[in-house]
């Protein structure tokens, strides 16, 4: 990625100001009469304004500068916020986001109907289309005619103090040409009265050139409107005549160049004034201007070269380990010490608040209140919780997915909840908070509930379950995450636009999460995602299981237990242990990957929980913690469903992660078919 | 040695359009996304040049304009702000408060370079 390209530097933060309008805009809905958030959705159009024409967006620019005379009027008290108008520009701006992502794309119809739209919502106050147009200092035309000319002119007073230094402007005048320059010293004051920051030289020059009258007037250009400049054209002989006051010709370079030392010499009587007016916003200010924007590319660059800096160093630490060499021991503490503080580190850079997740919800919720006609309240907590960001990117989808179901089948219109004796405002609450190695983000809402009886019926109609089959309320409610499945009675424009469930379920899998359901009739339902916190590297427990290793997520692991021989012998057929009087399933991994080797004396139990259930596994050893660099697996082992990744080990072999959700179900799976058996 | 030119926008993409043009016309560029960071940064060092926008969070390019002048340092130091053509009252407001130039957005790198080498005195 080439950050030095000014069109993409201007898409990413043209997308930036976008979400910085559309999220005044929201807040402007509850509090029309916000100074602050008017003035930040100006600002936020006046530079996607600015921006875009200078990068030749020119259909953007000229689109948006109605938005922002609108809300510059408000912005100056001119016209009042309205309701409509936030709408419009609401509007307009999904548009803008058009006009930046194909600005040659056809959009005059749309333009002009939102046009139509914010001009009503304005009453018609909006100024006609202007086209936004560079008006710079234009280049002189050069013009075969030589004329003469007498230019009188004086500057203000303050004229240096604000930084024009009148030798450029003389020095400009004589590149137009042949050039006589006297300098009127008369309104210099005597030296008692003298402040030498202020300017009291007046000049009268004479020019004789081919530019035409508009190259002096340029000259000018910044201090037209505060000097006297006199101007005048003059016969071409006169230019020999006119020095009447030969002694000050010279005079203009030396009288002004004392000012300049004498300005900088009472610099330091002032600077105890002026030191303390740093504001503490400045500070706040500068502490957020440490950071530095790095693309995502190069990070996860970085990431790489840590996962094989860290498979590198467990190399060297199992090398170290088996070597008398006390120098290269204490080498290997070192770098293993190094490499993990790393490793911590780049999880860290890699971390972004969910807030940036939370805040296109916003919309969300507003565009589908409008379009269900439900009044709907979003409630965020948690927005500083931090999650590795391709977690974020990857979870947008789904939450979109869950919010809308949340919204579409859930809530109840007004009336309805009204009826059911509910606030006629229904809330969805997004939170997200952090758990251990997890971060949990849950939708929660105060709808109707999942109507069980619906789910049931559904199934059975589309062959999920036999009518009747008894299924606990838990596994009632996974069935929605069936493939197809859509308790809708009919398909409205929210739900059934390809995403469903199932698919939301795939991805938080695929992310190594879980999702879990809690659905009270009446009372709404609250869907939690687990999220492991970061993607990339972990902390896993390395084992054993007849000549193969495999990784075990630390996260996900509880205890680790002895398998007693009495206790293996029991369990047979059964793979059921007792741990502290609760019977919990266990799978042995040997007859699993069927190893067909024979089990060690001494086998291991290590118990994995998702949250609610709990499978032990059964392996030959546990070799220890490790941490692990996960390395995705190819496409063709889209159905290896045990495992969710691979990595390497120290020395050089693979070792296969285990996929805990798909364990855990499997062993549930195994109890359910026992206890329908037995 | 060349001018220290220092810029104020909170547009990324402005920022780095006049510190290319700049920074090829021979110049060195140092950036603030400010009013406030402008402040800081010109008091912080010296700036032969100073260019800003107007219209930015926290402090706007107007009352930066105005800190800076209070400063003896900056007495006389050049000040540019980039303005559209619509913000008539803005520009005098600008110059009210001590500005010497402006550049009208959008502006052409060679404008730029143009203004920069008028107001420095080539």
């Amino acid at each position: 990625m080439n950050s030095l390209d000014p069109i993409a530097v201007f898409r990413t933060e043209a997308a930036e100001c976008l979400e910085q309008i559309e999220a005044g805009l929201l807040d402007l809905t509850h509090q029309l009469d916000d100074k602050a958030l008017i003035d930040a959705v100006f600002r936020g159009l006046h530079t996607l304004k600015g921006s875009g024409s200078m990068f030749g967006f020119d259909a953007l620019a000229g689109f948006t500068h109605h938005c922002e005379t609108a809300f510059d009027r408000v912005r100056k008290g001119q016209a009042p916020a309205t309701a409509e108008l936030v709408a419009a520009v609401l509007d307009a701006q999904d548009h803008m986001r058009a006009l930046v992502d194909d600005p040659n794309g056809n959009h005059e119809a749309t333009s002009q109907r939102l046009l139509a739209q914010l001009h009503a919502a304005v009453g018609g106050a909006g100024d006609a289309a202007k086209p936004v147009q560079a008006v710079a200092v234009t280049a002189p035309v050069v013009t075969d005619k030589r004329k003469t000319w007498r230019i009188r002119f004086s500057l203000p007073q303050n004229a240096m103090i604000n930084g024009t230094n009148p030798l450029g402007l003389l020095d400009e005048l004589r590149d137009l040409g042949e050039c006589r320059i006297l300098a009127n010293t008369s309104a210099i004051p005597p030296l008692s009265a003298l402040v030498p920051t202020e300017l009291h030289l007046s000049w009268d020059v004479t020019v004789t050139t081919e530019q035409p009258r508009s190259a002096i007037d340029d000259v000018f250009i910044f201090v037209m409107d505060d000097m006297q400049l006199d101007v005048e054209e003059i016969d071409g002989h006169a230019v020999a005549a006119t020095p009447d006051e030969p002694a000050v010709s010279a005079a203009p370079q030396a009288v002004v160049a004392p000012a300049a030392p004498a300005a900088a010499e009472i610099v330091p009587v002032k600077r105890e004034v002026a030191a303390p007016a740093a504001p503490v916003a400045d500070q706040r200010q500068a502490k957020a201007a440490e950071s530095v924007r790095v693309p995502a590319l190069r990070l996860d660059e970085l990431m790489d070269r840590v996962g094989e800096l860290v498979i590198a160093q467990s190399r060297l630490s199992q090398l170290a380990s088996a070597s008398a060499d006390i120098g290269l021991r204490s080498v290997s503490e070192e770098i293993e010490r190094l490499s993990g503080e790393l490793r911590d580190t780049m999880m860290v850079l890699r971390m972004v608040p969910v807030a940036s997740l939370f805040n296109r919800f916003r919309r969300l919720v507003h565009d589908l209140a409008r379009e269900t006609g439900k009044v709907i309240e979003l409630v965020t907590e948690g927005e500083t919780t931090e999650v590795d960001k391709t977690v974020i990117e990857r979870l947008a989808d789904p939450l979109v997915h869950l919010v809308r179901n949340s919204i579409d089948h859930g809530l109840e219109p007004p009336e309805e909840r009204l009826a059911a004796g509910k606030a006629e405002a229904g809330t969805i609450i997004l939170s997200a908070r952090q758990s251990g190695g997890e971060v949990i983000i849950s939708i929660k809402d105060d709808g109707r509930g999942i109507n069980r009886g619906r789910v049931r019926a559904k199934a059975e109609s589309s062959g999920l379950i036999q009518p009747g089959q008894q299924l606990s309320d838990a596994e009632l409610l996974q069935l929605i995450f069936a493939p197809g499945f859509s308790t809708a009675a009919q398909i409205t424009n929210l739900s059934g636009r390809g995403v469903g469930m199932d698919v939301v379920k795939q991805t938080v899998e695929t992310l190594r999460g879980t999702i879990d359901i809690v659905s009270l009739p009446g009372q709404g339902s609250d869907v939690s995602l687990r999220i492991p916190l970061t993607l990339a590297i972990i902390d896993g427990l390395l084992v054993r299981v007849g000549a193969g290793r495999y990784v075990i997520p630390l996260s996900a692991v509880e205890e680790c237990l002895e398998l007693s021989l009495e206790e293996d012998l029991r369990s047979r057929g059964r793979s059921f242990i007792s741990l502290r009087d609760s019977l919990v399933p266990f799978l042995r991994l040997r007859d699993v990957f069927r190893t067909g080797t024979k089990p060690d004396v001494h086998q291991k139990v290590v118990v994995i929980s998702t949250g609610t259930e709990r499978v032990g596994l059964v392996v030959d050893q546990i070799i220890g913690d490790h941490q692990t660099v996960i390395k995705s697996m190819s496409k063709l082992h889209n159905d290896v469903a045990h495992f969710s990744g691979a990595t390497i080990l120290g020395d050089g072999s693979v070792a296969l992660i285990l996929d805990v959700v798909h364990l855990v179900a499997a062993g549930q799976q195994q109890e359910a078919h026992l206890r329908a058996a037995g | 040695m060349s001018a220290k030119i220092l810029t104020v926008d909170d547009s990324a993409s402005i920022r780095l359009t006049t510190k290319v043009t700049l920074t090829n016309a021979g110049y060195e560029v140092t950036e603030a996304e400010n009013g406030a960071e402008g402040l800081d940064k010109a008091k912080a060092g010296h700036f032969d040049l100073i260019v800003t926008d107007l219209n930015m969070p926290v402090m706007d390019g107007l009352t930066m304009i105005e800190e800076l002048r209070k400063l003896p340092a900056h007495m006389g130091v050049p000040i540019i702000f980039l303005t559209t053509e619509s913000d008539a009252d803005l520009k005098a407001r600008a110059k009210a408060a001590g500005a010497t130039g402006w550049l009208t957005k959008p502006f052409d790198p060679e404008n730029l370079v143009k203004i920069t080498k008028k107001v420095l005195g080539r």
